[in-house]
């Protein structure tokens, strides 16, 4: 045990190895925050969610911190609704039960490209008669734009490029460009907008609140994709995930093929040969065909796959390994000294036999972590990842389905890419100076 | 006399049993390890295709889609308007029957299976139920062929620099170890931890996305340049990528570990022995060091070479690269069974050989080594 001790304080000697372990740590505390702060069933929801949970994102919009790199600053969005107050609102009295609201939000807009919508939300509620709605936006240079006059229901979407009428008014092809810009040199507005909503009740029990969202070019710590989803969400919860499958994978194979392999070289006879024929015909077995067949035709859930790689990655090329090994260690003196006072085969397989090894099958498991995280992403790549889980893998497929590298999304990939990156070289960094640790045959080499 | 006559009868008759005895357990060695080998391989295959007719379900996929397409057909064709529905129907139950007999999906799932294992163990792959050839034919045997040349490009160009570049360099650097280039490679060996596919997305990114300079992914340009230098050129401008990201993902390790076993060789004693004699360096690493890791050598090289049929699945997927990889995942999305088995049996026929001639290869290579013993 104090060997063991001992070694693991050599760590300390490899400076990439304490990088591993500081990254690990650090993903490991991230799992942690996101499992507590998004718990399962609500990451589901919002993962699997559509417009109505994400209608105030943006589409593939970049994460806001390319402002600090690009010289051009992208418009950066926001939401405010007169429900929590963002949006003041001032409420009218008038006659006949009548009452207008007004509603105003102003905002900085000094960013050098055009946002790409701006939506408003109305809610109210009305017996018969329909309150009506009145839309303007001044600008920084003093001029008012009558955006729309219209009756609304009780749940109603404006959206602002979507708006014929306003189009014509104009005089413009793209709405939008043409509000953020003067209208004599064409270039882009910077200042103060306000946007006035003017809404009027004809009944005294009518309520009235709006919501307005404005979708800038970039968003939030990640950006968005296809589906306004914001993608700290999957990157998250992609952390948990991979390193679930990759330490739960690792573990499992590597100590089953230990445990198998000590178990065939006690017995030897035909429980031995019978783990070498099936080693042998494992090898002939595709893996990546398997798991691929398993993932179209029976099941995607990540515990069937999971399950499927460590039964077809126990009976490898290691095993034999391991039984080189153990055939020494079956002739040593501690393990006559056992037998002589009466040990059973199993006090011995699990007592003696697997302890020695234990120096061994650390390293080796901590190396296998990497391939079985990559696997988990490949599988999401070919489009054969779990079809709940938001995981690194499964944003790389929606990247490369939207055509992500064709378009210049960028951030959509390699945010994915740089955790799956660090994920595999933290783990890979740490195997590899454990294996220099512990081989004594590699120590100086 | 009869002594002398004695004495050559008897040494003949040991010489003879000697000869008989080595022949004879090296003949009931060869035809035990084939008879093993053969039986890993029908097991393998068989375990193949029960998965990947998945205990019958493919079948009920098949005769869906069977029925969709009689009841199409049937229902599209003006001839057939005018008839009663109940004949119609009848009609249509009597070509789905047909259709169905034709498919074989008449005799029974288990029954099949044996009979689809023998004929697959005969190497008759049959025909394909829904992937076909770029030249139309749905023989499993003309749509493995048609992708082999793809496969064998990309990974044998890759594969063979990957095995060569990193032998030859890893005995430089087994030479030189601990200066600058041996501490580069071993800090850099941890990169082969992410697949080639990965390093894919980032060379595309590079190379085809921001320098446009390579293209996205594909084997040719689109349509194929006629003249047959622009063809060449055209290819392996679409090769650089994906070979360039097989590369680099297997690279730093691949040199890292036959350093490793080089410098473990190297610290036998009688290579120490061979340095105190004076010899020459060269002589020492051919002769000393190359020699008894030759088995361990042409190990990797064998499976090397057999690997290559399987292919680079994700990175052909990855690169639209047509090899047979990427087939096998398109015949998996089709529900394609006999493709699937017949990469599945080529390559354990492959393997089972590979494996077999590799014990008298090490015989030839290792005078210690002694096939049967």
């Amino acid at each position: 045990m104090n060997n063991l001790k001992a070694s693991f304080q050599k760590i300390l000697m490899y400076p990439s190895a304490i990088v591993g372990v500081v990254a690990i740590l650090i993903l490991v505390a991230v799992s942690i925050y996101t499992m507590i702060t998004i718990p399962y069933p609500e990451a589901i929801r919002l993962w699997r969610g559509g417009e109505d949970v994400w209608y105030q994102n943006p589409k593939f919009a970049q994460p806001a911190w390319v402002n600090w790199f690009s010289s051009k600053k992208y418009s950066e969005s926001f939401a405010v609704s007169s429900a929590d107050g963002e949006f003041s609102k001032v409420a009218t009295p008038g006659k006949d039960g009548a009452t207008t609201y007004e509603m105003m939000h102003e905002f900085d807009f000094n960013y050098d490209m055009f946002p790409q919508d701006m939506i408003l939300y109305l809610k109210s509620s009305f017996e018969v008669k329909q309150p009506f709605v009145s839309i303007e936006l001044i600008t920084p240079d003093e001029r008012t734009i009558r955006i729309a006059s219209f009756v609304i229901t009780d749940k109603y979407t404006y959206r602002f490029s979507q708006d014929e009428k306003l189009r014509i008014k104009l005089r413009t092809e793209e709405i939008i460009p043409a509000l953020f810009s003067n209208p004599e040199t064409g270039e882009i507005l910077k200042g103060k907008y306000k946007l006035i909503v003017t809404g009027t009740t004809f009944e005294p029990e009518s309520t009235m609140d709006a919501e307005f969202v404005f979708h800038g070019q970039v968003f939030g710590l990640a950006g968005t994709d296809h589906a306004r989803r914001d993608l700290t969400l999957p990157l998250l919860w992609g952390a948990p995930v991979a390193l679930a499958f990759g330490l739960m994978a690792a573990i499992g194979t590597t100590v089953l093929t230990m445990i198998i392999a000590a178990v065939g070289t006690w017995y030897s006879g035909w429980v031995d040969e019978l783990i070498q024929r099936i080693t042998e015909i494992n090898l002939v077995l595709p893996f990546f065909a398997l798991l691929i067949m398993i993932g179209t035709f029976y099941s995607r859930s990540i515990w069937v796959i999971l399950t499927a790689t460590i039964l077809l990655s126990i009976f490898t090329g290691a095993i034999l390994g391991y039984r080189a090994i153990f055939l020494q260690v079956k002739e040593s003196m501690y393990i006559e000294a056992a037998r002589a006072y009466g040990a059973s085969n199993w006090r011995i397989i699990f007592r003696y036999l697997i302890p020695r090894m234990i120096p061994l099958l650390i390293p080796s498991l901590v190396q296998a972590v990497p391939a079985f995280v990559f696997l988990e992403a490949s599988l999401a790549v070919i489009g054969l990842g779990d079809p709940v889980l938001p995981t690194w893998g499964k944003i790389i497929q929606d990247a490369q389905s939207n055509g992500a590298l064709y378009k210049g999304y960028y951030y959509w990939i390699l945010e994915p890419a740089f955790f799956l990156m660090l994920t595999g070289l933290a783990f890979a960094v740490l195997g590899f100076a454990l294996d220099r640790i512990f081989n004594p045959r590699l120590r100086d080499v | 006399m009869s002594v002398t006559t004695r004495v050559p009868s008897e040494n003949l008759v040991v010489k003879k049993n000697f000869l008989n005895s080595s022949f004879m357990r090296m003949a009931r060695y060869v035809i035990v390890r084939l008879l093993t080998l053969f039986t890993t391989v029908v097991i393998g295959v068989y375990l193949t295709i029960l998965i990947a007719n998945m205990g019958g379900f493919v079948d009920e996929i098949i005769r869906g889609q069977i029925r969709d397409g009689v009841t199409q057909s049937i229902a599209g064709n003006p001839t057939y308007q005018q008839m009663d529905p109940d004949t119609r129907r009848q009609l249509i139950e009597e070509r789905i029957a047909l259709e169905e007999k034709r498919r074989g999906l008449d005799t029974p799932i288990a029954i099949r299976n044996f009979r689809y294992l023998a004929n697959a163990l005969q190497l008759d792959l049959g025909r394909a139920i829904n992937l076909t050839s770029d030249s139309g034919s749905k023989q499993v045997r003309l749509i493995l062929l048609e992708r082999l040349p793809a496969t064998l490009l990309l990974m044998g160009t890759s594969q063979l620099f990957l095995f060569f570049s990193s032998v030859f360099i890893a005995l430089n650097l087994s030479r030189h170890y601990g200066n600058f280039w041996d501490k580069l490679i071993i800090a850099l060996s941890p990169s082969s931890a992410v697949p080639p596919w990965f390093y894919g997305i980032f060379l595309i990114l590079i190379f085809a996305s921001g320098l446009k300079i390579l293209p996205f992914g594909g084997m040719v340009d689109s349509p194929p340049p006629a003249n047959r230098f622009d063809y060449a050129v055209s290819v392996l401008k679409h090769l650089a990528l994906p070979g360039l990201s097989l590369i680099i993902s297997s690279f730093f390790l691949s040199v890292y570990n036959y350093r490793t076993f080089f410098l473990i060789y190297s610290s036998e004693d009688y290579v120490d022995m061979a340095r105190a004699k004076g010899l020459h360096s060269k002589d020492i690493e051919r002769r000393y060091i190359l020699r008894p890791t030759l088995p361990n050598i042409i190990t990797n090289f064998s499976l090397l070479l057999i690997g290559l049929w399987t292919g680079a699945l994700f990175t052909e997927t990855v690169f639209l690269w047509p090899g047979l990889g990427r087939t096998l995942f398109q015949a998996i999305g089709l529900y394609d069974t006999p493709i699937i088995v017949g990469s599945t049996v080529i390559y354990a026929y492959l393997l089972a050989m590979t494996v077999f001639l590799l014990n008298f290869v090490y015989a030839l290579v290792d005078p210690r080594v002694k096939i049967g013993e």
